[in-house]
């Protein structure tokens, strides 16, 4: 399949694999931001070619792991509503937030729906105006120009019956939060190609001048990976601390203006708690005061949701790089992804669920 | 907070996790862990008898000292109604007829029970009734009883369809999900996830459009076949909903075996690929409605693939891994790239991933 199979070529992969084992001559902690990226790695086995002194850490870049409790408890007290039909990414229905998932709520009888865009959930408030229609706008910079969009969108058609819960979550700050940490251990990134095919690569060379660490902008396919960590080991070993482009065939400097002139349009930043690592100052979307009226918390009054938390799991320590999923005590014993105690064991892009579905002993 | 002050850890937070659900998903009818584990704990024990806890698509019996008969029931509650390939008529005769084929047996009588809504149109439910038809004589069956019945507008969606179907066991079969041996091999009769992904994109769910048909198909003829040439047939089954990855972990579990997979042997559609690619999902996952896999004596194995490939609904019949002593009730897949990882069964509902 063509844009598919010229970047699985087994050929290729043992040609890049053996020269990421003659430059990686030195211990090379790497983090991949992206769960994506987790998952690739894990379904394609790439960790197995890699030489011991490549170690991938799995960064916290999975949009469904790092929404705070109180957002999910939020989206489930809304959903529960009788007038409500709650939209949201197929992921977010399994995350479970206090004691029930939105799986439970739509049992239960609550109008549940899986939407594949935000725009498909204003067509459903066009099509309900007797209902309140809302969607559960969580992710990072990749989704946040759609569900933007679907602000816009609703404004322009006058509809008063579609809201949106926020939750986004911005991949720099986190990179900070991450290389600023007196426990860190990572040397090199591999920044999220789909992040950055919105947002260009413009806001990183500031971060690998101050930390000194390479950042290098990777693809998901298994030749992309294996080239994005090739591109890392030689600037390490050479001792460069650069931001270079492994993804550019969807990645240019600057990025998708028009989808960030809409993000800034209807999104400001705002410091945003993620799951498992807590408050990072500016790292987060929230609407701008103009576009108020489509905010979920306000119109349901939903603010003051106290979440209860579970002591088993450590996926903070995961998202933070600190532990392996498969170290974690609960890992396929108590938490499994049938019974997850973490959103890292829920979500497709989860490492632990990564872990557990390609890796597990 | 300022943009450069350090981040402490307030936490590690989690959740609560949800294990006593006390109400039905949709999980509970994906045909994945949430589904065995409601048949282990819920149906199994009271019901319990050794046919049933056998744990095969047909549970097979003693009629009299010399015939034994295999008999299955499945209820169809496809939506759409139709959809490229076929419609709910002919999947209600091709999943029973194929159950009780997967057990070696000859399906000969089925039963076809109709939950019908209010409101739905007469015209409709005779295309169905007509599909049925043929489907039934294309497998050589007869419908010898049915019941109907119709319930309030609202409170079904158009026309479900339950069927049950026996069989007579060929004298001298023996074939089981628990039966399969090290150094068997794995065979799938043809390209995996059309049916899946055609149903899929009947709904409109794609967001683009395909040509994909489901492969809806009795396979009973195909059996025969296979039977015909080989009595080292150990494990026969359809990979429906769950998919064959599904499929064969629960044919690594009760067989106590491994298998493992060759990733690039695997038959699939380029159409069914690009659309799983772009939707995040696996086609091993993906629902078969016209495909078996047969677990078989590696001496026999190129004989019976030969064989298959001669019928209609098993031209593209391939050897697509192997069985195992290790690790027992795991199944792995070896990557064209040279790394191993595990299949695993699926879980929850098929999820697409979000960005």
């Amino acid at each position: 399949m063509k844009y598919i199979d010229e970047f699985r070529d087994a050929e290729l992969v043992k040609k890049t694999v053996s020269e990421i084992h003659r430059v990686a001559k030195r211990p090379s902690p790497i983090m991949e931001i992206c769960g994506g990226q987790t998952h690739a790695i894990m379904h394609f086995g790439l960790d197995q070619l890699l030489p011991d002194t490549v170690e991938l850490i799995h960064g916290p870049g999975c949009p469904v792991c790092v929404t705070p409790l109180e957002q999910i408890d939020k989206a489930l007290a809304i959903a529960a509503r009788p007038d409500v039909i709650f939209t949201s990414y197929g992921d977010m229905l399994r995350v479970p937030g206090s004691g029930k998932d939105l799986f439970s709520v739509r049992a239960a009888g609550g109008d549940v729906r899986v939407v594949y865009s935000p725009l498909d959930a204003v067509k459903i408030a066009q099509q309900n105006p007797d209902k309140q229609v809302v969607f559960f706008a969580i992710g990072f910079e990749t989704t946040a120009p759609a569900n933007a969009m679907s602000v816009v969108q609703a404004q322009a058609l006058g509809l008063t019956n579609f809201s949106v819960l926020v939750s986004h979550v911005c991949v720099p700050p986190a990179m900070h939060a991450i290389l600023g940490s007196p426990d860190n251990r990572v040397q090199g990134f591999l920044a999220a190609g789909h992040v950055c095919a919105v947002m260009g690569y413009w806001e990183y060379p500031p971060i690998a001048e101050q930390y000194q660490t390479p950042i290098v902008v990777t693809g998901f396919e298994p030749l992309d990976i294996l080239q994005g960590i090739l591109m890392t080991v030689k600037q390490l070993a050479d001792g460069r601390a650069e931001v270079e482009n492994a993804y550019a065939r969807a990645v240019t400097f600057a990025g998708n203006k028009p989808a960030q002139a809409v993000i800034n349009k209807v999104f400001r930043p705002c410091d945003r708690k993620w799951r498992g690592i807590g408050t990072i100052p500016a790292s987060g979307y929230c609407l701008r005061p103009e576009f108020a009226a489509f905010d979920a918390e306000q119109r349901f009054a939903v603010g003051d949701i106290q979440p209860e938390e579970s002591e088993l799991c450590q996926a903070g320590l995961v998202l933070q790089g600190l532990l392996k999923p498969d170290e974690c005590p609960a890992f396929g014993k108590e938490c499994t992804p049938e019974h997850p105690l973490g959103a890292t064991m829920v979500s497709g892009e989860g490492a632990c669920a990564a872990y557990y579905r390609y890796k597990r002993k | 907070m300022s943009k450069n002050e350090p981040v402490y850890i307030e936490s590690v937070m989690c959740p609560v996790p949800i294990r006593d659900r006390g109400h039905i998903i949709l999980g509970h009818g994906s045909g994945g862990k949430l589904s065995g584990d409601l048949i282990a704990d819920l149906f199994l024990p009271p019901f319990d008898n050794p046919a049933l806890r056998a744990g095969d698509d047909a549970g097979v019996v003693d009629a009299n000292y010399c015939t034994q008969l295999a008999v299955s029931t499945d209820s169809h509650v496809v939506w759409p109604l139709f959809f490229p390939g076929g419609d709910i008529g002919k999947l209600a005769v091709c999943g029973t007829v194929n159950d009780v084929a997967m057990m070696g047996a000859v399906p000969q009588f089925l039963t076809a029970g109709f939950i019908l809504e209010e409101g739905l149109e007469i015209g409709l439910l005779e295309k169905i009734v007509a599909s049925m038809k043929d489907a039934a004589a294309e497998a050589g069956v007869q419908i010898i009883a049915g019941d109907t019945k119709v319930v309030e507008r609202g409170k079904a969606d158009g026309v479900y369809i339950n069927t049950s179907g026996v069989g007579l066991m060929l004298p001298g079969t023996e074939i089981g999900g628990a039966l399969a041996r090290p150094g068997d091999v794995v065979i799938v009769s043809g390209t995996i996830g059309d049916h899946g992904i055609a149903v899929l994109g009947a709904r409109g769910d794609l967001g683009f459009e395909t040509d994909i048909q489901s492969d809806v198909a009795p396979l009973n003829h195909l059996v025969n076949a296979m039977l015909e040439t080989s009595d080292n047939i150990h494990v026969m089954r359809d990979p429906t909903r769950g998919g064959v990855a599904s499929t064969l972990n629960e044919i690594a579990k009760q067989s106590g075996v491994g298998i493992v997979l060759d990733e690039g042997a695997i038959p699939v559609q380029t159409a069914v690929r690009a659309a799983c690619e772009m939707l995040g999902f696996d086609s091993l996952y993906i629902a078969n409605e016209g495909k078996l896999l047969a677990i078989v004596a590696r001496e026999d194995a190129d004989a019976v693939v030969e064989v298959m490939r001669k019928t209609k609904y098993g031209e593209d019949a391939a050897i697509i891994g192997e069985v195992t002593a290790e690790p027992p009730g795991r199944v792995l897949m070896k990557t064209a790239i040279g790394s191993t990882r595990i299949v695993d069964v699926l879980m929850g509902e098929m999820l697409p991933r979000i960005c």
